[in-house]
């Protein structure tokens, strides 16, 4: 699909009221320190301006005009958008900037009428949007872009590229401009005058790339698209003839559509570790909401009360707008999984409910938020354990190795704060021992007793900082402190700073 | 049925203070501390604990430990907490004695939302215990809230442990409210450093009261008190504790 006029209807669709929208716009950019016209209007168009022009001579051509500077990344989000909202049509949509849109149609247009009826309906619904567009079918992604641009409303038949494209101009090619100077010095008009040529001959004067492009475009090879978003693996729909705003029918609509999907994957065997509803407005916009379990899921009831949790954490709720004429559940993840069986271990049921407790807890609050613990092989500290969403792997396999030998007491705090907090600290008694006070937190703590240093480096072959001499101290009031130097006496430093790293227990 | 065996009925149940006969209580160690609470922690029961100091905290956690036994311990942790006393070092916690592989860490934004962390997680009777911390003087605590917690935690079992730092008691329906601070270790121990809290009873529904010295002993999973020295008495206005924040 072709969009050729989307920052205009972008600025139309958005200021349909204004009153100085009444002079034709034209939309200008900056290039080489000239101001030149970087999109128009139709009647802009109608009035003799084209792209490309000098801003100057559009504006001597034609008074009162309307002149506004670009902004592409605008652009680019409303193109987005659009995207997002052909994701009704095949879920395999993919940008072509700045002003198009591929898409991948395999297998879908059967659900459409055919491709003439699908090609229809995605322009009018484009169009209804108050954008300009045209679009076409073909078999490479290079044909369609042609076609939609130079020939709209082709459907080419399977292996026809060639004759549809034969007729076309150069500049459907889209080359550089030396290229084309080429290709005209010789005479060459249309694309098919210059697929008659030997390709031996145009990879000579041309370049290897052109001869790809011209394959491609000519059907003969294929450039791969790269689809916004990932192909789901199973997906259930329900379009509504009347928008839905009641919250009541879209849980309704949502357990269906649970029922249906949970209905499909009992029959394949597998479960689904990743949801994503997708709710499509009228107005155009998209809400997705996804969420993820720990193990393969196959019963809808546990996925709709999932999705409902999600749904009320959000902190904005669900808008409808004008109302949902779609609403999509796609399972992004399926895996297989064992028929469940009741376990008369009780381990293993423990295990599952547990499961499902981090589920409902990580759907409520959000994955990162609900963790557990692997050990790090490093003597760092701060990194010596690292916290990873409860829902990724298995836990009880980890290794952890403890520090101190039996019989002593612990070696590392229970706590260790976020940022290693700096403590002003009374002279040591010792070059290189702990300090007999110590000011945190606009407090004043005596050290009765201390235990050190137990000297950790940093990792060197990262050039990540000096030497620490940890120091277990205690305090005359009975808490317990982890404390350290940074940086050696006369080595690394001539006045090494302290921090305080962790509580005891 | 006669007299005396009714009596001697009634006698042996208020000793065992109604406890279900699948849920033992968990004996924290020395006698005196066991007796006082009838055997020991009760599980399926809400533990209130009020720490003063930096340290004291890890009273509660070893109660949540203690409790949790095999089964999976859940830590619910308001983001005020983490950043005021430090995030978990699962280390740490295995040098306790604690397993790291059983602990689920849950950070919620703020106490309504650790109240419905807690409510969620105490309706699973395969969790093992819950250690919900709690900032300040949350208003949405209230007599209600906790009793709705108690009652979550007799239905399936779970023992609940609430740790409040910086907050000074209020009603609740809590089973038993300490009141924990970190106390020095006796000054002939060589090998100090294991945890010592001066640890009070202060309320306790189906039992008496105390005040206790206990050290942690994490070779035995188990606290002690032997040789522990002369506790200083604490101070009010000490400036190394922080004050109660007001309500929230």
């Amino acid at each position: 699909m072709w969009l050729p006029r989307l920052p205009t209807d972008r600025l139309i669709r958005r200021h349909a009221a204004r009153s100085d929208l009444r002079a034709p716009l034209v939309i200008s950019q900056k290039a080489n320190n000239a101001l030149y016209v970087y999109a128009l209007e139709a009647r802009a168009q109608a009035l003799g301006l084209h792209k490309g022009q000098p801003l100057a001579n559009a504006r001597a051509m034609v008074q009162p005009l309307c002149i506004v500077p670009a902004d592409e990344k605008a652009d680019a989000a409303l193109l987005d958008g659009i995207a997002d909202w052909c994701d009704r049509f095949t879920p395999l949509v993919s940008l072509d900037a700045p002003d198009g849109l591929f898409l991948d149609i395999t297998g879908a247009a059967h659900l459409f009428g055919g491709e003439a009826a699908m090609l229809a309906t995605v322009t009018k619904s484009i169009a209804g949007h108050g954008f300009a567009v045209q679009g076409a079918i073909a078999t490479t992604s290079l044909a369609a872009h042609a076609l939609a641009r130079y020939a709209p409303a082709t459907i080419t038949p399977p292996g026809g590229e060639a004759q549809a494209v034969a007729p076309l101009p150069i500049t459907a090619l889209e080359c550089d401009d030396k290229a084309l100077r080429a290709l005209r010095h010789a005479g060459l008009k249309t694309i098919g005058m210059v697929a008659s040529r030997l390709s031996s001959e145009l990879s000579e004067r041309l370049g290897a790339g052109f001869v790809t492009r011209l394959k491609v475009m000519l059907g003969a090879e294929e450039k791969p698209l790269q689809p916004r978003r990932a192909l789901p693996d199973l997906m259930a729909e329900q379009r509504f003839a009347e928008p839905i705003v009641t919250e009541e029918i879209i849980a309704a609509s949502l357990l269906q559509l649970a029922q249906h999907l949970s209905t499909i994957l009992e029959r394949e065997g597998r479960g689904a570790r990743m949801l994503e509803a997708a709710f499509f407005r009228t107005d155009g916009k998209v809400e997705r909401i996804a969420v993820r379990t720990g193990e393969p899921l196959r019963d809808a009831s546990v996925m709709l009360r999932l999705l409902r949790q999600r749904l009320d954490a959000l902190a904005d709720p669900l808008d409808p707008g004008f109302g949902f004429d779609l609403i999509r559940l796609e399972a992004l993840l399926a895996e297989e999984t064992n028929p469940v069986t009741i376990s008369f271990d009780s381990n293993e049921n423990g295990r599952r409910q547990i499961g499902f407790l981090v589920d409902r807890l990580a759907a409520r609050f959000g994955e990162p938020r609900v963790q557990r613990f692997v050990p790090q092989d490093t003597h760092i500290p701060e990194a010596a354990s690292v916290a990873i969403p409860a829902q990724d792997k298995d836990f009880d396999q980890q290794n952890w190795s403890l520090k101190r030998l039996s019989g002593d007491p612990p070696r590392r705090p229970l706590r260790l704060l976020e940022k290693p907090e700096p403590i002003e600290a009374g002279f040591p008694l010792a070059p290189d021992g702990p300090p007999r006070f110590f000011r945190w937190r606009q407090c004043r703590h005596d050290v009765a007793r201390a235990e050190g240093p137990e000297r950790v480096a940093m990792e060197w072959w990262r050039n990540r900082g000096l030497t620490r001499d940890y120091f277990r101290v205690e305090t005359r009031d009975g808490q317990r402190f982890w404390i350290y130097r940074d940086g050696l006496y006369a080595q690394d430093k001539l006045e090494p700073r302290w921090y305080l790293q962790g509580l005891f227990a | 049925m006669n007299k005396s065996a009714k009596l001697a009925e009634l006698r042996h149940s208020l000793a065992r203070y109604g406890l279900p006969n699948d849920r033992p209580a968990v004996p924290l160690g020395p006698a005196a501390v066991d007796t006082v609470l009838g055997g020991g922690l009760r599980p399926g029961a809400l533990h209130e604990v009020f720490v003063r100091g930096w340290n004291a905290g890890g009273f509660a956690v070893l109660l949540a430990m203690l409790a949790a036994g095999t089964k999976p311990l859940f830590w619910v942790r308001p983001d005020y907490e983490a950043m005021e006393y430090g995030a978990l070092s699962p280390q740490g916690l295995l040098e306790l004695g604690g397993d790291p592989r059983r602990l689920a860490m849950v950070k919620v934004r703020g106490s309504a939302d650790a109240l419905s962390a807690a409510s969620d997680i105490l309706a699973c009777p395969h969790v093992g215990a819950l250690l919900l911390e709690m900032e300040g003087q949350p208003k949405c605590l209230d007599l209600v809230a906790s009793r709705r917690l108690v009652l979550a935690a007799e239905e399936s079992g779970v023992t609940a442990v609430m740790l409040r730092a910086g907050a000074v008691p209020e009603p609740s329906a809590a089973l038993t409210r300490w009141q924990v601070a970190s106390a020095p270790s006796s000054p002939a121990d060589d090998d100090w450093g294991n945890p010592v809290f001066d640890a009070q009873l202060v309320r306790h529904r189906q039992g008496g009261l105390g005040h206790f010295l206990l050290r942690w002993d994490p070779e035995h999973g188990c606290f002690d008190t032997t040789d522990i020295g002369v506790v200083a008495a604490a101070p009010a206005d000490r400036q190394a504790y922080p004050q109660a924040r007001r309500a929230v």
